[in-house]
């Protein structure tokens, strides 16, 4: 968005692009593009031309990858992952790292567990189970934060030191039990439950309909002010691009069966565009995301315009651990249970490779939201296509670790090429 | 001193252990007028500065804002007053851009909701009133800023919140000739609409080229206040280099240089 209505001469600063005055209409659309593209702005073109890619590859050769049901799928495979790359968003923006979040999901899988189990005196609704659970990540996320904000400790020793202790309490706690069965529906419901057919035409309505009124609203907001406004053919585009995501998805979801039981669209995944809305609102738009960034980029430069750095630092790690604690459900609803192996996989490091995949500094302040959703989307197709394909484990791994890298080298490139192109 | 000047120091000390920073100094800047406080390093001119801008307190003096006397214990306590401070490394968050960062820490929100519109709407108008024209969009991340750029920025956003004082830290130190200029013009324009500007500058270029007055400082002491247009630039490099404070001779004169 440029204002450019503040134009002179500036002998030492370096001559204006010729393409500053971008063209209104269509014309501009591409003009813009055009300009990204040349400057190295890519945004999330790159990792959605690479899901393309990915998706398609295994459409073709894997026989049972491009079906409904794996889809509905590889959305509850997906969102627990995601759901701990959101808070890994917000750790890296201040330029910190938490290690803790892989076993803080597996505290609030362990607690959740504990609350719902019938017949025990703690026995509890699933719903309050489940607020308890990430109430108490959340804490023990703020507890680590406080560490690092107030003693000054580095977040890589504190949460290291936590990825120990909570691996232990989890050990503790199953080692003679071995495995907590999870019964309660509620909880269960967060990576099972599948909406009705028009249930889930509702919910893409909803959702097709909340970028065009959040953009309309900005519109009205700033009437009376000489502020650019998007193009609206790139508007409708968006609009257009959202509704149709939303509304093939739920075509999709409808399709999926098991046997003859219609699966519907799934509620993690409704769980995860919630979340993903919900926290890109606090990103961008509250004063609490504005900090956030803010102390990433600089934090004497944020600490001396009045901004309490520790308070942003405890806060975003309290995140953290919520994300972590909500994610672990979401995990143990998969299987229904907590046990001695969780997390599952490389849960920790998935996440974190999901939020930097995604096009977020591991150096703070430079990152989105819906990075950490692309990256987990990209990671948990390209898992569950090598799976469908009877790919080992071990070459798994190799591939993740490849895409990881070659993801970050594109950015790297990228973010010099802006430099180089002074934007 | 003249009883209409915007800020008064007097008599200021102030010692760090067994280091004498400060020693009875007297200080004062108008409204609408640059003063341009020079001095060799450790002069004192940064530790007088932050006893203005409420880093430390003084040990002992007075300090007058408005002709009443008042007690500055803190950075809030100076912005309260309409003290600005722009510091040398400006303090500019690079990843931002120019409205996010003209309003840092104080974004104008409701219910801790941003609100942009008029975030970028006043600053643009800020920028214009300080005939700012080089910075081609509000919304570009002051990483991709010149110096010049950066210093403006950094002046404009001191200046938005109604500031009276606007104390500037050596705000051409690391800049180029051209882009030096565009500073200076932007220094003298904040004292024609009738702000108070300190200019902190080793360069005596820039200080005579901005300066209405020139206060002096050595080892401490304030060696005198010159009119700048009564002045040549060697006579206060003799009053950087060799001054002595007329104060202790007992001769309360405006400016006094001893050979």
């Amino acid at each position: 968005m440029t204002t450019a209505d503040v134009v002179g001469p500036d002998r030492a600063a370096p001559p204006p692009a010729p393409e500053e005055e971008l063209p209104s209409g269509l014309a501009g659309v591409y003009a813009r593009a055009w300009l990204n593209l040349r400057t190295g702005n890519l945004g999330p073109i790159p990792i959605i031309v690479g899901l393309v890619v990915v998706v398609l590859l295994f459409g073709l050769t894997a026989t049972n990858f491009f079906t409904a049901t794996n889809f509905v799928n590889l959305v509850n495979e997906t969102a627990g992952t995601t759901m701990l790359a959101f808070g890994v968003v917000f750790v890296l923006l201040l330029g910190e790292i938490d290690l803790s979040i892989g076993y803080l999901a597996g505290i609030g899988a362990l607690v959740v567990a504990e609350l719902q189990l019938p017949g025990s005196s703690q026995h509890m609704n699933g719903i309050l189970a489940m607020i308890i659970a990430v109430a108490v990540c959340a804490a023990i996320g703020g507890f680590q934060g406080s560490i690092i904000a107030f003693v000054g400790v580095p977040s890589f020793v504190v949460t290291l030191a936590g990825f120990l202790i909570w691996q232990g309490v989890i050990l503790n706690k199953l080692q003679q039990r071995g495995t907590i069965i999870i019964q309660d529906r509620w909880i269960n419901y967060t990576d099972s439950y599948g909406f009705s057919h028009l249930g889930g035409w509702l919910i893409a309505i909803v959702v097709s309909l909340l970028y065009p009124l959040a953009i309309l609203y900005r519109r009205v907001s700033a009437r009376g002010t000489h502020i650019a406004q998007q193009n609206w053919w790139a508007f409708a585009a968006k609009t257009g691009g959202i509704a149709l995501v939303a509304f093939v998805t739920v075509i999709v979801s409808n399709h999926a069966k098991v046997i003859t039981t219609s699966l519907g669209l799934p509620l993690s995944g409704v769980i995860i565009v919630f979340f993903f809305i919900l926290l890109t609102f606090l990103a961008k738009s509250t004063t609490f995301g504005r900090h956030v960034y803010a102390v990433g980029g600089n934090a004497e430069a944020a600490r001396r315009a009045g901004i309490s750095v520790p308070r942003i630092r405890v806060l975003v790690f309290m995140i953290s651990g919520a994300t972590a604690g909500l994610g672990g459900i979401i995990f143990a609803a998969q299987v229904n249970s907590v046990a001695l192996t969780f997390p599952p996989g490389n849960l920790l490091l998935n996440a974190i490779a999901s939020a930097v995949i995604g096009g977020v500094s591991l150096f703070g302040g430079r990152g989105e939201v819906r990075g950490a959703l692309l990256g987990a989307v990209l990671i948990g197709t390209l898992q569950n296509g090598l799976n469908t394909l009877n790919v080992s484990n071990g070459w798994i791994y190799i591939i993740t670790g490849l895409v990881l890298l070659g993801a970050v080298t594109l950015d790297t490139f990228a973010v010099r090429l802006q430099a180089r192109s002074g934007r | 001193m003249s009883d209409t000047a915007l800020l008064q120091l007097r008599h200021i000390t102030k010692s760090f252990g067994s280091v004498q920073a400060l020693t009875d100094v007297d200080f004062e800047v108008n409204a609408g007028e640059v003063m341009a406080l020079v001095g060799d390093n450790g002069a004192g001119k940064s530790t007088l500065v932050k006893c203005i801008a409420g880093t430390h307190s003084a040990d002992s003096g007075q300090i007058l804002f408005e002709g009443r006397e008042v007690h500055i214990n803190g950075p809030k306590d100076a912005a309260r007053l309409g003290i600005e401070v722009v510091y040398q490394d400006l303090a500019l968050c690079d990843n931002l851009d120019v409205v996010q960062n003209m309003y840092l820490g104080r974004e104008a929100n409701r219910f801790q909701i941003l609100n942009e519109a008029t975030m970028e709407h006043h600053t643009a108008e800020t920028l214009k009133s300080l005939a700012v024209t080089t910075i081609r969009s509000v919304r570009q991340t002051v990483a991709t800023l010149s110096g010049g750029q950066r210093q403006s920025v950094a002046v404009a956003r001191a200046v938005m919140w109604n500031s009276k004082l606007v104390i500037l830290d050596e705000p051409t130190a690391a800049l180029g000739v051209a882009q030096t200029e565009q500073v200076l013009a932007l220094v003298r324009r904040l004292g024609e609409q009738g702000l108070a500007v300190i200019l902190i500058s080793h360069n005596l270029h820039d200080v005579f080229e901005t300066a209405d007055r020139i206060t002096v400082l050595r080892l401490g002491r304030d060696i005198g206040v010159y009119e700048r247009r009564q002045t040549s630039q060697q006579q206060v490099v003799e009053a950087i280099t060799a001054g002595v404070p007329t104060k202790v001779a007992g001769i309360p004169t405006t400016a006094g240089v001893e050979q």
